[in-house]
């Protein structure tokens, strides 16, 4: 066994059933998160990886390969004990709680007592620049307000791993890059290993540390922003990602 | 709206208004007239005598219970079912789903004898002593009304986003918590919207506690059937169906606003959520869904075929080739065969009716006018459609009875006219050809009427182009609902048929009332053989509804 410390993705196969055949969503992919970095997954729509990041979280079945942490195998562990995080691309906000309900859920699932929960949760808004927005209903809130929400309640009971589907695909442009700084630092600040799936291209350069590039299943490419910069991004992506 | 649309909506919606006008607002109108009011003055000392009497309200307690039994029953057991026929796949799905459906068409009469046959002295259960007690009457009643609890919550289900359950489970929840702390509350409108309509079910639920519950117990429903062919009481029919509407009318009342709610929250769901397949974590609802199938749907059916091939010398089908014949002394006017051949004949005449009925009630309801008054008007018609479901059989049966004597002042006597059976089924059937269609057709995209507009379609050919092979299918499942319905309706027929054309249902109920282990051998034989075409007619049908639909029954 490895002494490899934070996350590890060793050949995983996903496949999905379409007119009755199954074809690889993810096809042997293999990298590794170390504690504390953020590493982003650049890739078009359809190319898997969002899959992936299911599968990570657990939520898809493997057909092969394996996710361990700190080189122990989650194939046993069902999605609730992992104790990572996941962040939707709509928020998934749970429409019959308030804010306060929806960050605290977590520290609920936890065991922690309200009197715990609640310095929390304002500590948590606070950091995703909301605070008092304890009580506010969660239809009242914008689509950037969500996703600061949702943000937050993923990030409360604290994760050792965050994982970001396009979190924020869903916002016009202006909302994007303010958010993408926010959510940069935010990760920054509370040292959150993190996997963020996007295909924007800025996005990614923005917050993560690392980026891979996947195309049809398969990861492409790996390397810090300077590194890919100067290889460039294979062409055949490129020209997927539009630019 | 130009003018001419108007005046072709306007016939469009006049066909099936002038129909309920006719056949149920007038027959209940007179009803409620009849228990207001002797000899066209207003007299409430009906109410008072019929309420004075301790039978009365313990009839209307014992109403509330079985209801009440029914509906909790019918949810706890119905939501795991909902769960693994709807949100889960596995191999034969479609055939259990089919199975489920199958007790909710089964004519009630049929249902009463099943139950019986199981539970009766001698009976695979006989040993529970269970024949003739509140326990039997809740059980059938579940019987009947799981498969609303599992189509309603199911259809839901099925297209509720999994993802908030997924980011429930991420967060830490384990399985039950993320189902009650977010999969549940998601559910609340749906579960709602069927437990009132199961309530409904159940408080208006006739031939089934007509045969098993004896002198013991009863409904409003069996009470008002009782104080008029026994007492010839009708003063205290009349005020007797005044509280069943009231009854009913809350009951709609609730289950509308839920509808509404539902309406409403559907927009934050995904269309189509990806289902996964049955898995060892899913042994509990299974379990569950798979007791429920064996021991409570599929037990009775099979103690009811058992049963009919038994006779005194042992296994034989002579209770079959006693169907042509009058029965031990002659019980009955006609063979049992021929009195098949009335049903049948009787069922396609209402099925005609409720379908072309139904039909225009869907098309006029699915419309989303631009203007408020039209909204309105439109809002309240889908309500008025609504009512026969909630206003029991007996009392549209009951209803005919008085009103139809010289209807409107005219020297006419609908009572003895043969197509009043027909109708009454019909109207019956209406609000489920309306439930069947109304959903499809109101998910129809607007835009596509308009882009064949656009290309030069009348209204007509838009109809023809655009609705039309678009509902076809839940057209075919309105069809088999509508037809099974007429089959073994009951409650209505039983107050309606003429002696010499009695239909099947009826027949049975003769059978089972007379002594005699023949007799009681034809009404089993007789019960399968109307199982079997109900339960023929309604596996056809499943098989044309439509995959998306989100069909409320």
């Amino acid at each position: 066994m490895t002494t490899a410390r934070g996350l590890e993705v060793s050949d995983v196969v996903v496949q999905y059933e379409a007119d009755g055949r199954w074809l690889p969503a993810v096809d042997g992919v293999s990298f590794e998160v170390t504690p504390g970095e953020v590493l982003g997954l650049l890739g078009p729509s359809g190319c898997g990886k969002s899959t992936l990041l299911r599968a990570i979280a657990g939520l898809e079945r493997l057909v092969r390969g394996a996710v361990s942490w700190d080189g122990a195998d989650l194939a046993p562990v069902p999605v609730h004990r992992r104790g990572f995080g996941l962040m939707f691309q709509d928020g998934q906000l749970f429409p019959h709680r308030d804010v306060a309900g929806n960050v605290a859920f977590g520290l609920q699932m936890a065991g922690l007592g309200p009197a715990e929960r609640a310095p929390r949760v304002h500590e948590l808004l606070a950091m995703v620049g909301l605070e008092g927005f304890e009580r506010r209903q969660v239809e009242t809130l914008s689509g950037g307000e969500r996703q600061r929400v949702a943000l937050a309640r993923s990030l409360a009971p604290t994760p050792r791993l965050l994982l970001l589907d396009e979190p924020l695909s869903a916002l016009d442009r202006a909302l994007r890059e303010q958010l993408a700084e926010d959510l940069a630092r935010v990760l920054r600040e509370t040292r959150t290993t993190a996997v963020f799936v996007t295909h924007d291209q800025d996005e990614a350069f923005a917050v993560a540390d690392r980026i891979g590039v996947m195309f049809s299943g398969k990861l492409v490419q790996v390397g810090t922003a300077a590194e890919l910069r100067a290889e460039g991004i294979d062409r055949s992506v490129r020209a997927f990602l539009g630019n | 709206m130009t003018a001419r649309r108007w005046v072709g909506w306007g016939l469009v919606a006049a066909v099936p208004l002038a129909f309920l006008g006719l056949f149920f607002v007038l027959p209940t109108g007179t009803l409620i007239a009849r228990g207001f009011s002797t000899g066209g003055s207003l007299d409430l000392s009906g109410f008072g005598e019929v309420f004075s009497r301790p039978r009365t309200w313990r009839i209307v307690g014992l109403t509330f219970l079985q209801a009440t039994l029914g509906t909790v029953f019918a949810v706890v057991l119905g939501i795991p079912g909902a769960y693994v026929l709807y949100r889960r796949r596995f191999r034969g799905q479609w055939l259990a789903r089919a199975l489920v459906t199958v007790p909710f068409v089964l004519p009630t009469v049929v249902v009463g004898v099943a139950f019986r046959s199981l539970l009766a002295e001698g009976g695979p259960l006989g040993a529970l002593h269970l024949d003739g007690t509140l326990a039997a009457i809740v059980a059938a009643l579940v019987f009947f009304n799981y498969s609303v609890v599992v189509r309603t919550v199911g259809g839901f289900w099925a297209h509720l986003d999994p993802r908030a359950e997924q980011a429930a489970r991420v967060l830490g929840a384990p399985p039950w918590r993320a189902f009650l702390s977010v999969t549940l509350p998601a559910l609340v409108p749906a579960i709602t919207a069927a437990a009132s309509i199961v309530f409904l079910f159940c408080a208006t639920a006739f031939g089934v506690v007509l045969i098993l519950g004896g002198i013991r117990f009863g409904t409003i429903e069996t009470e008002i059937w009782i104080q008029t062919t026994q007492f010839l009481n009708l003063r205290a029919a009349s005020v007797l169906s005044v509280v069943q509407l009231v009854v009913v009318g809350a009951v709609l009342g609730v289950s509308g606003a839920a509808r509404r709610r539902r309406e409403r929250a559907l927009h934050l769901t995904a269309v189509d959520a990806a289902r996964e397949r049955l898995g060892r974590a899913d042994w509990a609802p299974a379990v569950a869904t798979g007791l429920v199938g064996v021991v409570l749907i599929a037990l009775p059916m099979l103690s009811l075929v058992l049963r009919s091939l038994r006779t005194s010398r042992g296994w034989s089908l002579q209770n079959y080739a006693n169907l042509a014949t009058t029965g031990g002394r002659g019980v009955l006017t006609g063979t049992v065969w021929a009195a098949l051949g009335n049903s049948v004949r009787t069922a396609v005449l209402a099925t005609a009716i409720a379908v072309v009925v139904g039909a225009l009630v869907g098309l006029v309801v699915s419309r989303r006018p631009r203007s408020r008054s039209g909204r309105r008007a439109i809002e309240t018609l889908d309500a008025v459609f609504m009512l026969p479901l909630g206003v029991s059989a007996v009392t549209v049966g009951f209803g005919f009875l008085i009103a139809l004597h010289r209807p409107l002042g005219l020297d006419i006597d609908l009572r003895t006219w043969w197509g009043l059976v027909p109708v009454a089924q019909a109207v019956v059937a209406v609000p489920l050809v309306v439930r069947s269609l109304l959903p499809v057709l109101r998910a129809i995209e607007p835009r596509l009427r308009q882009a064949a507009a656009m290309l030069g379609a009348s209204p007509w050919r838009v109809f023809l182009a655009v609705d039309l092979p678009m509902v076809r299918r839940a057209l075919g499942l309105a069809i088999g609902f509508a037809f099974a319905v007429s089959l073994g309706e009951f409650g209505a027929t039983s107050f309606l048929v003429r002696p010499d054309r009695p239909t099947l249902p009826i027949v049975i109920y003769r059978l089972i009332g007379r002594p005699g282990a023949e007799n009681l051998g034809m009404a089993l034989a007789a019960s399968v053989v109307l199982a079997a075409l109900t339960a023929a007619v309604m596996m056809l049908a499943e098989r044309w509804r439509p995959a998306s639909a989100m069909g409320e029954l």
